[in-house]
């Protein structure tokens, strides 16, 4: 069985954990490196993938600014999110060749392990055709948006578990998104940690693979 | 040698993909395995690499465009990075262009094509192709591409020239992104796509704006039953009210006076006299809004967004223009803070000012009715048996009939109406 590289990082900067997972990626790329999957929390922060759109972003800088959120854009798919405290991210870095070239598929794994960990907590989640990510009654639990090179992965998801879901508000032109929600918002009062211990193990079962776990790595290795 | 550039298939489900971005342009070299462009599949984003070095020679797919896999996207040139010149021997081995039919040539050019010892670097087969059906001596043009290559660009900018003139050395901007090969300003029959005449349709993706207001406007008729009713109300005194502080409005506190904010204040009287109006459904609940917050439609380019005048009832109609002047002006500027387009309770859109006499708009939702106004004009009505020229508009009422009855609707809008009739309210 292949082996997974778990790193737990707690609390990091977003720009901190780019640099890591953009660094693990180029290892992964050139073979130095096996897989490797990233579980963290980000400190308020709002990003814009590749394809996204800077009208979706409403607030302007200053308003963020005051708001104490940073803003990015980045390389991943998606369009504008936000992630912050409460909130399980996790970056898997994965060579999809040695799993299955598919991209689709990829992506269809990473909602599933996160249908099975809310199902442990009592949380019956879904998908919705042609909408990404996983949902419960048409609320957005959790969102993804993943960047591929040479079949390797990075960026990935993100799990609203307690997060504060007014910082949602600030991507959000003319209310006309569907809604978002947090496993607390149900009703389900769960710890980051566990959390992320349970979305683990379901990571190994379905991407068959066994986690090995690292002390948390909290500098970009070889700097 | 050519090499095609196929839209990869990214796993056994799919069959189409999405080419987002191109990371390099038409002329300049790839080397293998070097990220040519990014594609994108269901919020995933890919860099494919070249399957090959070469120069980049044409780009057949514009980004936006979403094709099935194995779709040939580009096609690289191989051999070499063009310093070399190519061997006299070589190119004199080439056929003549004998295919070419042979118009008289134009004055002052030689009809040989590919004169190749003062051509810099190989030719793409595009540029040859050009230089055939135009006749040119390539010679005369001065290539910009790697190693002085002649690229497509400057056969067109030597062709866009008088006749006969060497091209001027090459600028520092190149003249139009290259990644976009669609429209080309002129000649068609170079473009890398040849399209027989003009093409039928343009296919533009829409805006994410666009997209939302699409998403809301079907959830909305998905969602509530709705309903139209439409009132005939005379707005004589609001006009003649208007028309006297109009210019003390605009002298006072420098913007115009609308017939909106009257309008605005009728319908906030009336909505605290029917507050199933000002509510919502969750569920099976009925949330009744103690606050009236009123969302006020306003058109921007693209699409359109709704404000909301926060306790509309407690301003009068100054407060109410000051707000929508702001609102509106913000809404354009893209100034608009988050708070500032919820919590709306009712909406009021007035397509009066567009021209329209009367419209049936669609609810925003969660809320249960929306008001429209039409366009106030000078109508002959019949009052006491008499004809009498009367400032005349319809409001329209779209209610949602799961929450409201036709009986509360119209009581509803008879009330804005009655305020609107009897307009006495001073505004300055």
């Amino acid at each position: 069985m292949r082996s997974c590289q778990l790193r737990e990082l707690g609390r990091i900067d977003y720009a901190k954990a780019l640099e890591l997972q953009q660094d693990l990626a180029r290892q992964r790329k050139q073979g130095q490196i096996g897989d490797q999957l990233l579980l963290l929390e980000h400190a308020h922060v709002i990003t814009l993938g590749r394809n996204g759109r800077m009208e979706n972003l409403l607030a302007g800088e200053e308003v963020l600014r005051r708001a104490g959120i940073s803003f990015y854009p980045t390389n991943r798919g998606g369009d504008v999110t936000y992630h912050g405290p409460g909130q399980l991210v996790g970056y898997p870095i994965l060579d999809l060749r040695e799993w299955k070239r598919d991209v689709v598929g990829y992506v269809r794994a990473i909602e599933q392990v996160i249908i099975d960990t809310l199902a442990e907590f009592g949380i019956t989640a879904g998908r919705i055709p042609k909408l990404t990510g996983v949902w419960v009654q048409g609320r957005k639990i959790a969102a993804i948006g993943v960047h591929l090179s040479r079949w390797v992965t990075s960026h990935g998801f993100a799990l609203n578990v307690s997060t504060n879901l007014t910082y949602f508000q600030y991507i959000i032109p003319c209310g006309l998104t569907k809604p978002v929600t947090s496993m607390a918002q149900l009703g389900v009062a769960a710890d980051l940690g566990a959390v992320s211990r349970t979305l683990a193990g379901h990571f190994g079962r379905v991407f068959d693979c066994k986690l090995v776990d690292e002390t948390p790595v909290l500098a970009a290795p070889g700097e | 040698m050519m090499t095609d550039v196929v839209m990869p298939q990214m796993g056994e489900s799919i069959v189409e993909g999405t080419l987002t971005k191109w990371l390099k342009k038409p002329g300049e070299h790839v080397d293998r395995d070097e990220p040519l462009f990014e594609i994108s599949t269901d919020k995933v984003d890919t860099e494919i690499p070249s399957p090959t070095a070469g120069t980049l020679s044409e780009v057949l797919v514009e980004e936006g465009k979403t094709v099935s896999i194995n779709t040939v996207v580009a096609r690289i040139e191989e051999g070499g990075n063009g310093r070399a010149p190519r061997p006299k021997a070589a190119e004199a081995a080439r056929p003549a262009p004998s295919a070419a039919p042979a118009p008289p040539p134009p004055a002052a050019v030689p009809s040989t094509v590919e004169t190749a010892a003062e051509v810099a670097g190989p030719l793409s087969p595009l540029v040859r192709k050009m230089a055939r059906e135009h006749n040119l001596d390539l010679s005369r043009i001065t290539g910009t591409g790697a190693g002085g290559r002649i690229t497509k660009q400057d056969v067109e900018a030597y062709l866009a020239q008088p006749a006969g003139q060497p091209t001027a050395p090459p600028v520092p901007a190149p003249p139009a992104p290259r990644a976009a090969p669609a429209a080309p300003p002129r000649a068609p029959a170079v473009s890398p796509v040849p399209p027989a005449g003009q093409p039928k349709i343009r296919v533009e993706p829409m805006s994410t704006m666009r997209l939302k207001i699409a998403e809301h406007m079907v959830l909305s008729k998905r969602t509530s039953a709705h309903v139209t009713t439409i009132h005939k109300v005379d707005m004589t005194k609001v006009v003649r009210m208007r028309d006297r502080t109009k210019a003390g409005v605009q002298a006072q506190y420098g913007f115009s006076l609308t017939y909106l904010p009257f309008v605005t204040r009728a319908a906030a009287a009336a909505l605290r006299q029917y507050p199933v109006i000002n509510a919502s459904i969750d569920g099976n609940n009925i949330i009744y809004h103690n606050e009236i917050n009123i969302g006020i439609a306003v058109a921007l380019e693209n699409g359109l967004i709704v404000p909301v005048i926060r306790n509309a009832d407690e301003k009068n109609v100054l407060g109410l223009q000051r707000a929508i002047v702001d609102l509106a002006g913000r809404a354009r500027s893209r100034q608009l803070k988050p708070e500032e387009v919820q919590g709306g309770t009712f909406s009021i859109t007035n397509f009066g000012s567009f021209g329209s006499v009367t419209a049936t708009p669609i609810i925003n939702q969660p809320q249960v009715a929306i008001l429209g106004v039409g366009t106030v004009e000078k109508t002959p009505v019949v009052i006491d048996d008499a004809i009498a020229i009367r400032s005349i508009a319809y409001l329209s009422l779209t209610f949602d009939h799961r929450l409201i009855d036709g009986a509360v609707g119209d009581q509803f809008v008879t009330k804005v109406r009655q305020v609107l009739e009897d307009w006495s309210e001073d505004v300055l």
